[in-house]
């Protein structure tokens, strides 16, 4: 909502020297907020004058433009040459000139210039040219008689006045108006407010015929008329001017009245060409299959939910959106009914929504008008189109409907200085709660009965929300909460970031994608077709249509983000992201349908919580190019199977926990290259190497690998039990044994631990190695350093190799390894 | 052989002279030896058996015993002190044979070291986390929910109207059907509800998380953002403990003197209800009616709008099965990506999105 402040000032005791930021200020104070403060001439320097055009010619140009040759009198002795690209004004017209030498906003400098065989001494302005509206048809033509050529046309629009630009919040309806925002200014600045008054006449049903047929949408309709307006009367320059400043664009004189009523009072109004109407005016939803071609001429189908204003014919505007084309006010209206109604608030949003048609009307329907504004806003109405456009009142005031009256609200005297956390008096609490309109009685609590124009005042606490807004929310103190002891972080949150820093430290990074799918990305993948990752949740309104579903894995994402990376340039990648995915339950019960009027059952909060779809937290990560880059040290290392396992036993190390590692067959991996993860004795994920079709299929790099587990199969860490440490020496023995290639490398190692005994401290593999001439087609060699120590005495060497000889046994029983000979 | 009683005999190598020139030319290759190789050489020439000094000290047994004693005592003296040159020297030439050796091994320490790959946390993350710490340290818990929400949870129990727009397909993702009820959640307050619908006050939560909407993503939006809320429900919480507990917040995350300003606002879970603006973080309200220090970041206002906030809507502790009588409380949220562009000057929210690795190594592992 723009205000110029003159207009607010009609309204308001403002201070003659008041700074318009400071007016900003104190409006920003109460809760409304200033997001600009305008002046039309800030942009502007240098001449800018009325001018009259005396005489033009036409010009053809090649270029297929004509051009006008324009004899301007600006007020100087010698009318000036200009050229004009526009047609939209007359010989006589008064126009806006701005002479060499002025700059118009933008920085557009003007100058005599050579232009199509003439010398255009000045420029006449668009209302675009001059910043003040959007319009580009054509030029401005200003009212007759509205100024003397020569004038400074900054004083006749206006443009000095600064105009305030207040956004207001979806509450606040009443501060969609001058009337709304000189309430709240003189509230802020402790100053006498003047509201809008007009004598109305006896309401008697005469004006015109109307009937409600749908009272949830429509609580008040009320209409005049007016018979005898001059058609071509113009609108008055001041009403242009300050219909400009609020961003419209005046049209004529009848539209241009009741936009600028609404603007004062926050009212919207419709005018109707009475002879175009039929019969009553009927406030009802539209029935199937109407339809209405609307004031922007575009022919809208009707959802059975909106309102509509209807005669014989059907439908002749949305109810609060737009008029309709076939009723309109024309070029020969003289006829005139007035349309001031109140409609149901969240019925308008909807219809404004659904035909993707915000007005001015449907803003201040939506957000609530003031029920008793309606008959001083048609009034308002009918004194100035008698006024300026020589019409006459019809006799007669139809009021149909009456909107429930505001409950009083029971408020505790203390509650305001209990809620804010400072003194704030009695007297204080009653001045505040007046000042904005509010009528207080009772001693305490206190009876308040809100306003018409506060239908957002329902409670004790919004109540209060006022009387620390005009108290000032600036003297609330801060004030930090007695301590009181915490838990901290509970283990599942201890362990997680445990688990991000782990991996960061071991060198993924970390990507954050959206959890919004393709269904295709699972062929890509290559899954089974009732792999249970198909079956994913579906978003009614995807943002894409290509991407309805939502992430049953973190691959998708992950995959999509290394191909964004690797489009940049960036190639050696090991990206990594912990997040929640999405499962469907079959089994889930619908949402119940709940009241917020009491709190819900402990069944009813069990239903709902199970409703909602299971969505455990994943991590998974993905590498491909280098996992080690070239140094002058050592030569490149690309990244394979082998990190994507190790990233999975990076987690489980910060998760204080253990995996075991065996071969399995699933998609996305390579078949012999997929490691599933197990935790105890269940599979948590599954590490490797992508298969080389879904390598393919997703265009990503050869071997890029890939791994996903179950973050919250981790229980929480237990403290860990301290090893006893011996201080005898140890003995160290190597031991290589030979297997069948296909003889998993984890089996010989389990077998070695398990017959080795208790004098062994540790075993690893440290080398794997094939050669047909010396072992055998199919077989391998696996080398591990043993190591040997007792507890209570130094070993020697005789005891350390026959505990390893019995492990070579063992592992010669369970896998068929032999000492390497 | 001469006769020692009576005989005295001429031991040349004995004269103090001819030791004196020993000695000085013992001392003089010494000095001389520029290496220890030399310097073994010098040693066997002028300290080993057959040095001069080594016959000399034989020869003593031939003088008369009267001479002895000072023979003895000379040639001792003399021996001592080429002994003690060469055990100086050899010390000197050992240190700098050692100093050579490690000058030749010796190494160009500026040659890069970086061979283990480096990873880097998401600064949403660890700005989520610092957020979280910063209210444990108070005395708080980290509370969570699931993403994919109940739609009475995430609007109705927050006292948005049921015909409220924010519920349109429009603003908010709809999960499988429009009356499935689940929504993507549009805020982290349905976390709120979930708390104060499993436990009674005292309550002190923060509440971090992904939140969904239906913008594009832009330079300035994204429809998958995160936010954070906190909630404190308890006897006797005012709004002055809702300010002071902002403002450590702002201090905490952006330094010290920052804090914040309330301005009214509405919304429907909170009332009253408060925009809150936290100080210029660029010029920290200097450049206010100050135009020689114009600042572009808050357009000279001092002031930079960083959340929402309020007291709990005593319906909403009602919906909740609070009393509202005896508890009150304060809510309030912000964005964590607007908190991060504030706090590492991120020009761009796609930076932020797209996974650029080069934009999250920037942060290393907390930001």
């Amino acid at each position: 909502m723009k205000a110029p402040i003159g207009w607010l000032a009609e309204h308001a005791d403002l201070p003659t020297d008041l700074d318009p930021r400071a007016l900003a200020d104190a409006l920003i104070r109460v809760g409304l907020e200033v997001e600009r403060v305008e002046s039309g001439a800030e942009d502007i320097s240098g001449p800018l004058v009325v001018g009259r055009v005396l005489s033009f010619e036409d010009e053809p140009q090649k270029n297929g433009k004509t051009i006008r040759w324009c004899s301007v009198d600006v007020g100087e002795d010698e009318p000036r040459g200009i050229v004009c690209g526009a047609a939209n004004f007359a010989a006589g017209d008064l126009v806006v000139v701005s002479l060499p030498g002025a700059v118009l906003p933008g920085g557009f400098a003007i100058s005599a210039r050579k232009t199509y065989g003439h010398v255009s001494d000045g420029m006449i302005c668009s209302v675009r040219e001059l910043a003040i509206g959007d319009d580009h048809q054509g030029i401005l033509v200003l009212p007759a008689d509205s100024a003397k050529p020569g004038a400074d046309a900054l004083d006749v629009l206006g443009l000095r006045e600064a105009v305030l630009d207040v956004a207001v919040t979806t509450d606040r309806g009443y501060a969609l108006s001058i009337r709304g925002l000189a309430r709240e200014a003189a509230a802020a600045l402790g100053v006498a407010f003047r509201d809008v008054e007009a004598a109305l006449p006896p309401a008697d049903g005469a004006a015109y015929g109307v009937v409600i047929d749908d009272r949830s949408g429509c609580d008040r309709f009320s209409a005049r008329a007016l018979t005898g307006l001059d058609p071509a009367a113009p609108t008055p320059e001041w009403m242009a001017r300050r219909l400009r400043q609020c961003g419209m664009r005046p049209i004529s004189l009848a539209v241009d009245v009741t936009n600028y009523v609404m603007l004062e009072t926050g009212q919207p109004l419709h005018a109707f060409d009475r002879t175009r109407l039929r019969g009553d005016l009927h406030a009802r939803r539209a029935r199937a299959g109407e339809t209405v071609r609307t004031l922007d001429d575009v022919e809208r189908a009707l959802d059975p939910a909106d309102m509509v204003v209807a005669d014989d014919t059907g439908p002749v505007a949305i109810a609060g959106v737009m008029g309709g084309a076939s009723t309109e006010i024309g070029p020969t209206t003289t006829e005139v009914v007035l349309e001031a109604a109140r409609w149901n608030p969240p019925s308008i949003a909807y219809t404004a929504r659904r035909h993707r048609l915000p007005s001015e009307a449907s803003r201040r329907f939506e957000r609530g008008v003031d029920p008793e504004i309606a008959g001083i806003a048609l009034q308002r109405c009918v004194d100035l189109l008698a006024e300026h456009g020589s019409a006459s009142p019809v006799a007669g005031y139809t009021v149909v409907g009456s909107p429930p009256a505001a409950e009083p609200i029971r408020l505790g005297a203390a509650l305001p200085a209990a809620t804010a956390g400072v003194d704030i008096s009695r007297p204080q609490v009653v001045a505040a709660l007046q000042v904005v309109g509010c009528a207080v009685s009772g001693d305490d609590p206190m009876l308040v009965t809100p306003p018409t124009w506060r239908p957002d005042l329902t409670h004790p606490a919004d109540l209060v929300e006022e009387v620390l807004r005009l108290v000032g929310y600036e003297t609330v103190p801060s004030v930090l909460p007695p301590l009181r002891p915490g838990t901290g972080l509970t283990p599942a949150q201890q362990l997680r970031r445990a688990v991000s820093r782990a991996v960061a430290a071991a060198g993924f990074t970390e990507v954050l994608s959206y959890p919004f799918v393709a269904p295709a990305v699972h062929d890509a993948l290559g899954l089974p077709p009732d792999d249970p990752r198909y079956d994913a949740l579906r978003l009614v309104n995807p943002l894409s249509e290509a991407e309805p579903e939502l992430r049953t894995s973190l691959l998708p994402g992950l995959l999509a983000a290394v191909q964004r990376n690797l489009g940049r340039g960036n190639r050696d990648l090991a990206l990594f992201e912990s997040g929640l995915v999405f499962l469907r339950d079959p089994d889930a019960p619908p949402p119940p349908d709940l009241t917020v009027l009491r709190r819900p059952t402990e069944d009813e909060v069990a239903q709902l919580y199970a409703a909602v779809p299971p969505q455990p937290r994943r991590t998974a990560a993905v590498l491909c190019g280098a996992r080690r880059v070239k140094t002058w040290q050592e030569a490149e290392r690309p990244a394979d199977w082998s990190d994507a396992v190790d990233f999975a036993r990076v987690v489980a190390r910060a998760a204080g926990a253990e995996l075991t590692v065996r071969a399995a067959e699933r998609a996305p991996w390579h078949p012999g290259r997929c490691a599933e993860l197990v935790l105890g004795d269940r599979a948590i994920g599954y590490a490797g190497e992508l298969h080389p079709r879904v390598v393919a299929a997703l265009d990503l790099p050869e071997r890029t690998c890939a791994v996903e587990l179950d973050l919250d199969a981790f229980p929480a860490p237990q403290p860990a039990r301290a090893p006893r440490i011996s201080t005898y020496p140890p003995v160290l023995l190597d031991l290589a044994l030979v297997v069948d290639e296909a003889v998993p490398a984890a089996a010989v190692l389990h077998a070695v631990r398990d017959a080795a005994g208790p004098l062994l401290e540790s075993v690893r593999l440290f080398d794997v190695y094939q050669d047909v001439q010396r072992l055998g087609r199919g077989r391998k060699s696996l080398a591990f350093a043993l190591r040997f120590r007792a507890d209570d005495r130094t070993l020697t060497v005789e005891e350390a190799t026959a505990a390893r000889d019995a492990a070579v046994a063992a592992a010669g029983l369970a896998t068929g390894a032999a000492l390497r000979s | 052989m001469p006769q020692p009683n009576f005989d005295p005999v001429e031991v040349a190598a004995l004269q103090p002279e001819a030791i004196e020139a020993e000695v000085t030319t013992a001392l003089k290759a010494i000095a001389a030896a520029a290496t220890l190789d030399e310097l073994k050489t010098a040693r066997l020439a002028h300290a080993g058996d057959r040095s001069p000094l080594a016959l000399a000290n034989r020869e003593i047994g031939a003088l008369p015993p009267a001479a002895r004693k000072a023979a003895g005592q000379r040639v001792g003296a003399a021996r001592g002190e080429v002994a003690a040159a060469l055990t100086a020297r050899q010390t000197e030439l050992e240190a700098e044979r050692d100093a050579r050796v490690l000058l030749d091994e010796s190494v160009d320490v500026t040659l890069p070291t970086d061979r283990n790959p480096v990873g880097a946390r998401h600064p949403l993350t660890t700005l989520q986390e610092r957020i979280g710490d910063i209210f444990i340290a108070m005395g708080y818990s980290v509370a969570e929910g699931p993403e994919v929400e109940a739609a009475w949870l995430n609007f109705d129990a927050l006292n948005t109207p049921g015909d409220h727009p924010s519920r349109e397909l429009t603003d908010t993702f709809w999960v499988e059907s429009v009356d499935s009820g689940l929504v993507m959640r549009t805020q982290t307050s349905p976390v709120q509800i979930r708390v104060m619908l499993e436990q009674q006050p005292p309550i002190y939560v923060i509440c971090p998380g992904k939140t969904f909407r239906t913008d594009e993503l832009d330079a300035t939006h994204t429809p998958v953002f995160h936010q954070v809320e906190g909630l404190v429900v308890d006897e006797g919480i005012t709004m002055a403990h809702l300010k002071g507990t902002l403002d450590h917040m702002a201090e905490q995350l952006f330094g010290p003197g920052m804090r914040t300003r309330f301005r009214p606002h509405y919304f429907p879970f909170t009332e009253p209800s408060g925009e809150m603006d936290i100080l210029c973080f660029v010029c920290r309200g200097r450049s206010v009616g100050n135009p020689d220090e114009p600042c572009r970041t808050c357009s000279n206002e001092g002031w930079i709008e960083w959340g929402g906030c309020g007291m709990v809507n005593p319906r909403v502790l009602a919906a909740c099965g609070i009393d509202p009588e005896r508890y009150s409380g304060f809510a309030f949220g912000m964005g964590i990506e607007r908190s991060l562009m504030f706090r590492s000057g991120v020009a761009d929210m796609r930076d932020i999105v797209e996974g650029d690795v080069r934009f999250t190594a920037a942060f290393g592992m907390e930001s």
